[in-house]
């Protein structure tokens, strides 16, 4: 088997998971208790930002991207932008229809 | 005489992970289009959507969210358990995800079954005879959280398919394929030795009639020799796992933190 071309992946301790477990429960906790503060409309902004950080660390520690090739992160990056610009696109017809 | 030939056991570790990514790419675009309708109803119907979203239990939702995110540790142990040589222990993490995403599809029925008691289901008297942008939320909750759900049930079949596999592993197949070491062997046997050059097995004579040999060996890796390409079933379905997780990540304060 020829592995010059791919990361090695070394297998990650136990313990790299509980703590990646931990920051999720802890950043739950946190998005929880800002819904409860009054924010207004920086509130959803707050919810939306803890779920991208939440989510970029399943990415990275769970789901092992970091070790993983460029062309992944580059499948994960387009698939990303396709979203933004529908959303975007959609956004400027709602907004100034 | 003996003669060494190359085992050929070919496994496209990148092939299999980037085509399962590409997968991902899909499921996040279903879900984004999903996401995309949300957002647009949002910004048309904010009071209602506010109003409609008190009627969900925040804290079956967050009780929810922290079953789906220690489900997501369990399956990352499970194959953390497979790289560091444990099979036990990779088949009981299996199990346990397999019980937490049990114990969320328990939870999301009794959520559901409270909802349609309450009469709030799609196209119920009590629902539509509120205003229309509580329509639309409980539309695409039920709409949203139903597909949620229907992968989590996907998510559970596979990974109790994997215990299985998990557990009949060590067991690989390797072949030589015919003229590559084949033609080397001709007129001889195919024989498995001891360390010690003891014979365990020996095959028939292999002659040119022979096209192919498929030896089946059973073999569980320890830590030092594993290889990542004999778990990339088990890791693409857990990145199955975890991406539906990263949809619940979004699923739970849009639907149940805007009070």
């Amino acid at each position: 088997m020829n592995h010059d071309n791919e990361t090695p992946h070394e297998s990650a301790p136990y313990s790299l998971y509980l703590l990646t477990w931990l920051a999720l429960v802890l950043l739950t906790a946190t998005t929880v208790t800002v819904a409860g503060l009054n924010f207004g409309r920086l509130s959803i902004l707050v919810a939306l930002v803890i779920a991208g950080i939440k989510s970029s660390i399943v990415l990275t520690w769970f789901m092992h991207l970091r070790q993983e090739s460029k062309l992944f992160h580059m499948i994960l990056l387009v698939t990303i932008v396709v979203l933004v610009i529908a959303i975007g696109l959609t956004f400027t017809d709602i907004l100034y229809r | 005489m003996s003669q060494s030939v190359a085992l050929v056991g070919h496994r496209d570790y990148t092939g299999s992970k980037l085509g399962m990514w590409m997968f991902l790419a899909t499921e996040v675009i279903l879900f984004g289009g999903m996401f995309l309708l949300y957002a647009a109803y949002r910004s048309d119907y904010p009071g209602d959507f506010h109003a409609a979203a008190g009627e969900l239990n925040t804290l079956v939702g967050t009780v929810n969210t922290l079953i789906l995110l220690t489900s997501s540790l369990t399956m990352a142990l499970s194959i953390a358990a497979c790289h560091h040589g444990n099979r036990k222990l990779a088949m009981i993490m299996i199990l346990v995800t397999v019980i937490f995403g049990g114990a969320f599809m328990v939870n999301k029925y009794f959520e559901w079954m409270t909802k349609i008691a309450h009469g709030i289901y799609p196209s119920s008297e009590f629902l539509l005879a509120h205003p229309k942008g509580e329509i639309i939320f409980f539309g695409l909750y039920f709409t949203m959280t139903g597909i949620h759900g229907l992968h989590v049930l996907i998510g559970m079949v596979l990974l109790v398919g994997m215990f299985f596999k998990v557990m009949n592993q060590p067991n690989a197949q390797v072949s030589f394929l015919s003229g590559h070491g084949l033609q080397r062997a001709d007129g001889g046997r195919l024989a498995m030795l001891d360390p010690n050059g003891v014979p365990l097995w020996k095959s028939e004579p292999i002659d040119d009639t022979m096209e192919r040999v498929v030896v089946k060996t059973k073999y569980w890796p320890v830590k030092s020799r594993f290889r990542v390409e004999d778990f990339s079933l088990l890791e693409n379905v857990g990145l199955y796992w975890h991406i539906v997780d990263i949809i619940w990540i979004f699923l739970f304060p849009l639907f149940y933190l805007i009070t």
